[in-house]
């Protein structure tokens, strides 16, 4: 720090940034960091783009590994092919026998399947058990719906998929989660296996599926299964974790066995989060159920599929609200059942009374049976007694979108044209060790050693298998997106948190939304904004601002009473308690809730893919008609990289923070 | 109460850190409470020894942290201690086989947990019949047996409620209906009344006094609370820093505290509950006669006003009638109110 007699000002200017450095070496190394990077980009240009000559070729090695292991892998006489020809075989049973009591009946006997009119009544009558009048109301208006709008073959469809997958994903889920609470050398593999799987889009899943199964139902419900077991593996570790010692204590001084303590003590404590899971897995299932038409499995989802292609957007409407009803009436059930509380006065019931509603709904199957031998209506409604708007919905959808569209295109192109293009630019003239240099220093200071080498790691992996390009796309998309939640969701949080009514509003249209398939957001977006990628940034923020808001309010909502009493008392202005004591203390709350944001922007990204973008998305659904596993796999790895990064480095910052402030 | 020892502790050490065995074995079994703060390892219990004998009621009392609550999970098994013998009816109990320690807690020993630990998805009497189906017995047997215990601790007809319908008081006396279930020979509480509201607890204690009257269980007793201990101790055991400082009767702990800690405690005792006649009284004089005499285990508390209103010293007399001794005004207050007072 020499101050030259000769240039005092650029002297004193040297000394101050010294100062600054020494003050924020974190700040230095970055600002060193990224010029080491620019330098060596200006020389070397592999820093900027790996030279394709160096690319490893994963992703044909991980092709052809699937293409031998679909035909040619064996265990002696034994194929692979057989064995998943074999679990193949055990899935299509149950999911044969629930399709002809939905919806095919059995021809060969001259059964017809379960009547409409029965299933919408039972329902309504497992809405009632459940949750009551207001329940039973919806569910039935609800399934009432898809028969009327000429849904309910295809509603069937999805539902068969869902029911049969839920048990199997459920029972695999809870038999790894209690494996991981009793072995730890099991909870170090398959808890970050579950990560991963977590982080990982639904279409990725599709494509190895595809060149191991094929298409159809029964692919898309190995693939719905496996991506709907880890949530449910999650709440029963968590559940098991969280049973009070004093429980645990209780059961094992009363002589429980270790088989007996599981359970008869911890599950059924654990039954709230456990029931959690169950929702979580039925919610996923759906999800999944509708993505997976993309391998050609029937129902709704196909439909939906089909009708956005041709953009027949009236019928998508309908489709998508048959799904946004079974979403929701499913995650009511589950979530209702969950909360549900034992009580004394329900134990002296006579048999019959606690049997009230099964008896009641087999006396509604058995006549309607009956009846439906008359009135073959009843059974299923034939086509001219539905009826739909399709038709209608098409004009009204086109006229909006034809009025609305001289407003919205020129904001569109103004966005587009003067703020999207030049961001995405910028982000990919950054040379990628420049970012793995930043990622690098933020995860050792947030996470230590580990963090900075996991991220450093799963960039040098996006690099050098050449998914660069679109991996930085993506961030691209996903980055434009998340800040724009935050700008709307911050702000609603906010509001939420000081008023009781806008929380209601706001937390019960956060529920709802939570429950659509990610599907469903694609069709609005299509209808106002056509393709683009402001289209795909504006699905994104109407699927991924819910953690936003929710996070926000919840975190503001913890902040101890006392703790505001004492800034007031300290003399506090409103905007001073707000600053200086409530945002601080719920701000490692609202980074999770950013957090979660991100992965679920970066799940919708590979969604948006079917209305056309560039990112790791779009390489995943290219690749699934062209059995391109390596690339599809990939890419799916790719998005689930990127996702454990920012949880690594948000995750870090907001525990430690966490710990700091002592909430746990 | 007679003196057969039921449970005996020897030099128990639970330790914890990296590998407590090993930093055990460095330090010749001895470590020092310096070895503990250089070495990063934690001593919740720290080579204490002690004998519970038949029908009593022991107390071990301790701030947070001092280690009665790992003592009692030593006994019981629900931790394993690192170093040591505990000898429970004849058998070591650290010796058993995993099979032989769940046959013990469901036929011996009985406890009661700070909060509750009920089962929130079971019915009072279903919580209370646990032990028992635990061990395979059935429905109708265990069900008697259970309402029987219900009865005992006074929620009978609540038998249907579930925990969560049940304040804090009735929740704990599920608690303690459950772990009598099964008829144990030794009962461990450990902080049985201390989640619940002062009122509550009093009387909680009453209630347990009454239950211990009928049932003369052998007892270990876990408590914070000072007053409760000699409420109802017959012997107390005084825990700091993992290490028993002195185990002995109320009376002993408040006329001769082995160290500074105990006497603090001591000094908050309602000497008047604990102070017999025969820890105070004086030398027998010829003034007294064995008329209006007080028996020699009479506490002063129950005397002092009849010394106080007396001119004369009044007599204290054996079990026979015999006296033996005599105390006045000056030794009742100076042992109501300590020697300073």
């Amino acid at each position: 720090m020499t101050v030259t007699a000769s240039d005092p000002g650029a002297g004193a200017m040297k000394n101050s940034i010294g100062v600054l450095l020494k003050k924020h070496t974190l700040l230095a190394q970055l600002v060193g960091i990224t010029a080491i990077g620019m330098i060596i980009s200006m020389v070397w240009e592999g820093a900027i783009r790996w030279p394709a000559e160096l690319v490893l070729p994963l992703k044909f090695w991980l092709t052809d590994f699937f293409k031998w292991l679909g035909k040619e892998a064996a265990i002696g006489d034994y194929k692979f092919k057989e064995f998943t020809r074999s679990i193949s075989w055990v899935l299509a049973q149950p999911l044969k026998w629930t399709e002809y009591a939905l919806f095919r009946g059995i021809k060969m006997l001259g059964l017809p399947p379960i009547p409409w009119v029965a299933f919408v009544i039972g329902v309504g009558i497992l809405g009632h058990w459940i949750g009551g009048v207001r329940l039973a109301i919806f569910c039935i208006v609800s399934f009432a719906y898809l028969a009327v709008f000429g849904l309910w073959k295809d509603s069937m469809k999805t539902l068969s998929v869902v029911l049969v997958s839920v048990p199997f994903a459920a029972i695999i889920g809870l038999w790894l989660g209690i494996w991981v609470t009793r072995s730890r050398k099991a909870a170090a593999i398959i808890t970050p296996m579950f990560d991963l799987m977590q982080a990982t889009p639904h279409m990725a899943y599709l494509v190895p599926i595809v060149i191991l199964f094929g298409f159809g139902q029964v692919p898309a419900m190995m693939a719905t299964v496996i991506f709907a077991m880890p949530p449910m593996a999650r709440c029963v570790i968590l559940g098991i974790q969280t049973v009070p010692s004093d429980v645990i204590e209780s059961g094992r001084m009363s002589g429980c066995t270790q088989r007996q303590l599981l359970w008869k003590v911890q599950l059924p404590t654990a039954k709230r989060t456990l029931m959690l899971g169950l929702d979580q897995v039925v919610m996923q299932t759906l999800a999944m159920a509708v993505i997976a038409s993309l391998v050609g499995a029937a129902g709704l989802g196909q439909k939906l599929l089909f009708s956005l292609q041709q953009l027949r957007l009236g019928a998508a409407v309908e489709q998508g609200l048959a799904i946004v009803l079974i979403a929701v009436v499913l995650d009511r059930l589950t979530q209702a059942y969950a909360y549900r509380q034992p009580q004394h006065l329900l134990i002296h019931k006579t048999w019959f009374h606690k049997h009230a509603h099964l008896l009641t709904f087999l006396v509604v199957l058995i006549v309607t049976f009956f009846l439906a031998s008359f009135w073959k209506e009843l059974a299923i409604l034939p086509k001219k007694l539905t009826f739909t708007l399709g038709r209608d919905l098409d004009h009204v959808v086109r006229w909006i979108s034809k009025e609305s569209y001289d407003y919205i295109q020129p904001v569109r192109d103004f966005i587009t044209v003067s703020m999207l293009i030049p961001l995405r630019d910028f982000y990919l003239w950054i040379p990628w060790l420049v970012v793995m240099g930043i990622v690098g220093v933020a995860g050792f200071y947030l996470g230590g050693l580990a963090v900075a080498g996991l991220t450093c790691f799963l960039i040098g992996m996006i690099v050098i298998t050449g998914f660069w390009v679109p991996a930085v796309l993506t961030v691209y998309l996903v980055s434009a997106s998340v800040v724009i939640c935050i700008l709307i969701g911050l702000p609603i949080g906010i509001w939420a948190s000081r008023s009781e009514r806008v929380a209601r509003v706001s937390m019960s249209i956060c529920d709802t939304l939570q429950t659509f398939p990610s599907f469903i957001y694609l069709i609005p977006v299509i209808m106002l904004f056509k393709v683009g990628d402001l289209s795909n940034i504006i699905a994104i923020l109407a699927y991924a601002s819910v953690p936003a808001v929710r996070y926000t309010y919840l975190g503001l909502k913890r902040v101890p009473e006392v703790l505001k009493e004492a800034a007031l008392a300290n003399g506090c202005t409103p905007s001073q308690k707000f600053w200086k004591v409530e945002l601080p203390f719920a701000l490692p709350e609202i980074m999770l809730g950013i957090n979660q944001t991100i992965m679920m922007a970066l799940a919708m990204t590979a969604i948006t893919a079917l209305i056309g973008s560039q990112d790791l998305g779009q390489e995943i659904y290219r690749a699934l008609p062209t059995a391109d596993t390596g690339r599809g796999i990939l890419a799916g790895l790719g998005i689930a990289s990127i996702g454990i990064i920012a949880d690594r480095l948000i995750g870090a910052w907001a525990k430690e923070r966490k710990a700091i402030l002592g909430i746990s | 109460m007679n003196n057969e020892v039921q449970i005996s502790c020897r030099n128990i050490w639970k330790v914890f850190g990296t590998n407590p065995e090993d930093f055990l074995a460095r330090h010749n079994g001895q470590p020092s409470d310096e070895d503990f703060v250089n070495e990063g390892y934690i001593g919740a219990v720290r080579d204490v020894s002690f004998d519970v004998r038949a029908g009593e009621i022991m107390i071990i009392m301790g701030l947070s942290g001092s280690g009665k609550s790992t003592v009692i999970r030593c006994i019981t098994r629900l931790n394993d201690p690192t170093a040591g013998e505990i000898d429970f009816e004849g058998e070591n109990i650290l010796d058993v086989t995993p099979k032989e320690l769940i046959e013990i807690r469901r036929h011996k020993m009985g406890m009661v947990f700070q909060n509750f630990g009920l089962l929130p998805h079971r019915s009072v009497l279903d919580n209370v019949a646990f032990p028992l189906e635990v061990q395979g017995i059935d429905r109708a047997t265990r069900n008697a047996r259970a309402k029987e215990m219900v009865e005992l601790v006074g929620l009978g007809g609540r038998e249907d409620y579930f925990p969560r319908e049940l304040s804090g008081g009735q929740q704990q006396r599920v608690g303690i209906a459950r772990s009598l279930a099964v008829e144990p020979d030794v009962w461990f509480l450990d902080e049985p009344f201390s989640a619940l509201d002062p009122l509550i607890r009093m009387e909680m204690q009453d209630e347990f006094i009454r239950l211990q009257k009928l049932l003369k269980k052998t007892i270990v007793f876990i408590t914070h609370d000072f007053e409760e201990a000699t409420r109802l101790a017959d012997r107390i055991g005084i825990m700091k820093d993992g290490r028993l400082v002195q185990l002995c009767t109320p009376e002993e702990m408040v006329l001769n505290p082995a160290d500074e800690y105990v006497a603090e405690f001591a000094k908050k005792a309602p000497r008047g509950r604990i102070i017999s006649a025969r820890a105070v009284m004086g030398p027998l004089v010829d003034t007294v006669s064995a008329e209006n005499g007080v028996n020699a285990t009479t506490k002063i508390g129950d005397i002092a006003a009849q010394v106080l209103n007396s001119d004369a010293p009044v007599a204290v007399l054996d079990d026979n009638g015999k006296p033996i001794g005599a105390v006045d005004r000056a030794m009742i207050t100076d042992a109501l109110f300590g020697e300073e007072g």
